[in-house]
């Protein structure tokens, strides 16, 4: 017997032929239809996942800011009401605790965490919290969060919502009504395409999630969402990002703000970031359809330069893609190295991130 | 999902069916199921000399990758070559997926002299061992 937690969508999973998986303490659908099409569902017309598994955090009181401004390497104090923005959570040693969306309210702030740091990055804010006059609610198991991704989302959630979602800037979000009840909706994503996710009390979450499949938008699970975001060149933590990768080793500078002000870890990712010698953050493009895995080796003739950290054949670009880390005098597009998969060694080119981009 | 009672299966989710002196192998339909839609497959060339648990090949999906075992021992008499993909022919595992117990069987294997099927599992006994995985 699995004790896992289960989403308030897991029944539906189930009476759904998902195959249902172990993640970040979660029982969650890994696929319905295969990978494969369900990867081509978002990349050419809308797919619909269950990401209530990512923690949901909100925060209020007058020294919100300064708490978010303390532990998130982007800058707080510049986002307008109703914008979303992407960084890391480091540590004093700059190594990331976890990458996570905040969004900025007229009333407070509202952070979207990692699944498998949930726990850790409570404990964190709780740390830095103290002397603060800021109130941290864990609304996670409150809420029931969908994303809807491809080109045909906005045609597809026209109507659905109180407000016209379609008028959105990417990385905004806006408070607004499903079924006249209160939820939000963030034009935000990890697949690489443009979409929604919206983020309904529970009671709500089985009818939104089948609206939306009604409409067109085709199931998508975690296989799914994942080799879509390996396409897309998006850092998964665990595999990409970890504590002891700096941000802008992981190919993340653009998400910290040195100049912002004093936030943890801010003197250390200031020394990182005159160190030449780190490995850095690469693509490749492998020979073949075989995948690169976790934990490859990459090798620039029979020298080890580097390791895999995320591969897979992908399912749009039909390519065998991974990334991974590697020494920085091999890490400029064109440079031929190999990957050792499994005792063979498949020949693989450093290229461009991302590996897709959508038009 | 229903496992044939006319084949044998080995712990790591080969079958194996006997015919004369040459077993049929492929993976079950559990197996294809676990590890989502197959992408690329890799088997040994015929000819090759087998024992029980020798690897016999590799295959992928868009998720994981696993080692593929060798039930018995013999001899590889015949590949399903268009799954293969051998550096030179992309093949197509599709058939294993959609009929993991028929068209996307993956080699014959001549059986070595005194080899049998005996230490392989009944269709019974692999349903069992799915049973007591959770499944």
């Amino acid at each position: 017997m699995s004790a896992n937690r289960r989403t308030p969508l897991y029944q539906w999973h189930v009476d759904h032929k998902a195959r249902m998986v172990p993640f970040g303490g979660w029982d969650m659908p890994v696929q319905y239809a295969g990978i494969g099409p369900e990867h081509k569902a978002v990349r050419s017309a809308a797919g619909v996942f269950d990401i209530s598994h990512m923690a949901r955090v909100s925060f209020g009181g007058p020294d919100a800011l300064t708490l978010l401004e303390t532990v998130f390497t982007n800058s707080v104090a510049t986002m307008k009401d109703g914008q979303v923005r992407y960084g890391l959570v480091c540590n004093e040693g700059g190594g990331i605790l976890d990458d996570i969306l905040v969004y900025r309210w007229p009333y407070g702030f509202a952070a979207v965490i990692n699944a498998s740091n949930r726990e850790k990055i409570l404990a964190w804010l709780d740390v830095h919290r103290a002397g603060r006059d800021v109130q941290i609610q864990d609304q996670t198991f409150d809420t029931t969060m969908v994303a809807v991704q491809g080109p045909r989302s906005v045609g597809l959630v026209a109507g659905m919502f109180a407000d016209d979602v379609s008028r959105l800037k990417y990385y905004y979000a806006t408070p607004t009504r499903y079924k006249d009840t209160g939820c939000v909706v963030s034009r935000t994503g990890y697949t690489g395409e443009d979409g929604f996710e919206v983020m309904v009390p529970n009671a709500l979450g089985v009818a939104l999630w089948e609206e939306l499949i009604a409409k067109g938008a085709v199931p998508c699970g975690l296989g799914a969402r994942d080799t879509l975001r390996l396409e897309a060149a998006m850092p998964l933590y665990g595999h990409e990002l970890n504590d002891t990768v700096d941000p802008i080793h992981a190919g993340l500078a653009w998400a910290v703000k040195l100049d912002k002000g004093e936030f943890v870890g801010r003197e250390a990712i200031r020394r990182a970031a005159a160190d030449t010698a780190r490995p850095v953050r690469v693509g490749l493009e492998i020979e073949g359809k075989r995948a690169a895995r976790e934990g490859c080796a990459i090798s620039a003739g029979a020298n080890a330069v580097g390791t895999v950290t995320s591969g897979s054949l992908c399912p749009w670009l039909d390519k065998s893609l991974a990334m991974g880390y590697v020494s920085p005098q091999f890490a400029a597009p064109g440079t031929r190295l190999s990957v050792d998969v499994r005792g063979s060694a498949l020949d693989a080119g450093v290229v461009p991130l991302p590996f897709y981009k959508r038009k | 999902m229903s496992n044939p009672s006319d084949l044998r299966y080995a712990p790591t989710h080969e079958w194996a069916k006997l015919d004369g002196d040459v077993v049929t192998v492929g993976v079950t339909a559990f197996a294809i199921e676990q590890l989502t839609e197959p992408t690329y497959l890799e088997l040994k060339p015929v000819g090759t000399q087998l024992q029980p648990g020798d690897r016999l090949g590799v295959i992928e999906s868009y998720k994981s990758t696993s080692d593929l075992y060798a039930p018995v021992a013999g001899t590889i008499v015949e590949r399903n070559d268009p799954l293969v993909d051998d550096g030179k022919r992309k093949g197509d595992p599709k058939p294993v997926n959609d009929e993991p117990f028929g068209a996307g069987w993956m080699v014959k294997i001549k059986l070595a002299p005194g080899a049998t099927l005996d230490h392989l599992l009944t269709s019974a006994q692999y349903d069992e061992q799915l049973a007591s995985e959770g499944h």
